[in-house]
């Protein structure tokens, strides 16, 4: 059993991951260097987090388009308020959604109350595949429209944005 | 980016394993070794190919407040209104999407006062009134880019 970390070092340990975690064979040893604790505190504290879901992996972000995602689409439904959370949970565990939110309508100017983000490579394919989704799960006759991207303007926020690395998805 | 890099990728996405040498743990499953995989992870984290390597933190564990917001900007405005949108510290991204509702963007402030004030700032200098859609549900989060 290790001693757990005092409030300071876990709060200083918590800002450098949120820096990223340390390119290097022992990356919770170079952290357990730099906020003076050992190696297995460090990593029983991250380990302690992800469980907390604090976070959810130390995984990647990934630049999606350089990586040749280039059809980002925004699927938007207009699902009976009865019927959204079965509908939202649904599409959520379908194979391709990235993201599945639902959001309040703002009347008369939006109707839509469930987002599904798709990134595909092709735009054609990303449309087969969303006719597929909403046939399959017998979705086609809600109203629902397809919101391509076609430009990022920003891809980070500044001073109010969180740490690098949360999901800022509004 | 070869196959090797192709795996990492895609091994990557799904968690690093928390141990003392988890590149040690991840070279076994690659068939690889520990200095090659960190290599090329610090390599395409330098080409911009990945942008982050870490943990990826839940934002509604973090505090502060988030919103969807959109604009429907008339065409001969577009690029002018990105461009004050893009000097606003409070958005944290912004996409142009093919429909009326044409400007797309994320708040992030530090309460859900500072997003109201906010997207009233944003009506006064552009004389646009945003759509403002929180999030109300999440049924999932899973970005997964297999490469």
């Amino acid at each position: 059993m290790n001693i757990a970390l005092s409030e300071q070092q876990s709060l200083a340990l918590r800002r450098l991951l949120e820096a990223g975690l340390p390119l290097a064979p022992r990356p919770f040893q170079v952290l357990a260097e730099q906020i003076d604790a050992s190696e297995p505190q460090v990593l029983e504290q991250v380990r302690l987090w992800q469980e907390q879901r604090l976070f959810r992996r130390v995984g990647l972000v990934v630049n999606h388009r350089a990586l040749g995602f280039a059809a980002n689409a925004m699927l938007v439904l207009d699902v009976p308020d009865a019927l959204v959370d079965e509908v939202g949970r649904r599409l959520g565990q379908a194979p391709g959604i990235s993201l599945c939110y639902q959001r309040p309508r703002r009347l008369p100017q939006w109707q839509f109350n469930l987002f599904c983000m798709i990134h595909g490579r092709q735009r054609d394919r990303v449309e087969a595949q969303v006719q597929e989704l909403l046939e399959q799960h017998l979705l086609d006759d809600l109203p629902h429209q397809l919101l391509f991207s076609t430009h990022l303007f920003k891809q980070c926020g500044g001073r109010f944005a969180p740490p690098t690395g949360a999901r800022v998805h509004g | 980016m070869d196959d090797l890099d192709r795996r990492l990728i895609n091994r990557l996405q799904l968690g690093l394993p928390l141990v003392r040498q988890p590149w040690q743990a991840l070279a076994e499953e690659l068939d690889s070794n520990s200095s090659d995989l960190l290599d090329r992870l610090h390599e395409l984290l330098n080409d911009g190919v990945l942008t982050r390597f870490g943990p990826m933190f839940d934002i509604d564990r973090l505090g502060g407040a988030f919103t969807l917001a959109a604009l429907a900007v008339p065409e001969p405005r577009f690029e002018a209104v990105a461009e004050q949108l893009a000097d606003m510290p409070e958005v944290a991204h912004n996409y142009r999407r093919e429909h009326a509702w044409n400007m797309w963007f994320v708040l992030a402030c530090p309460s859900e006062q500072a997003i109201s004030d906010t997207l009233l700032r944003i009506e006064r200098l552009t004389g646009l009134v945003p759509l403002n859609l929180p999030k109300e549900e999440t049924y999932h989060v899973g970005l997964y880019f297999p490469v």
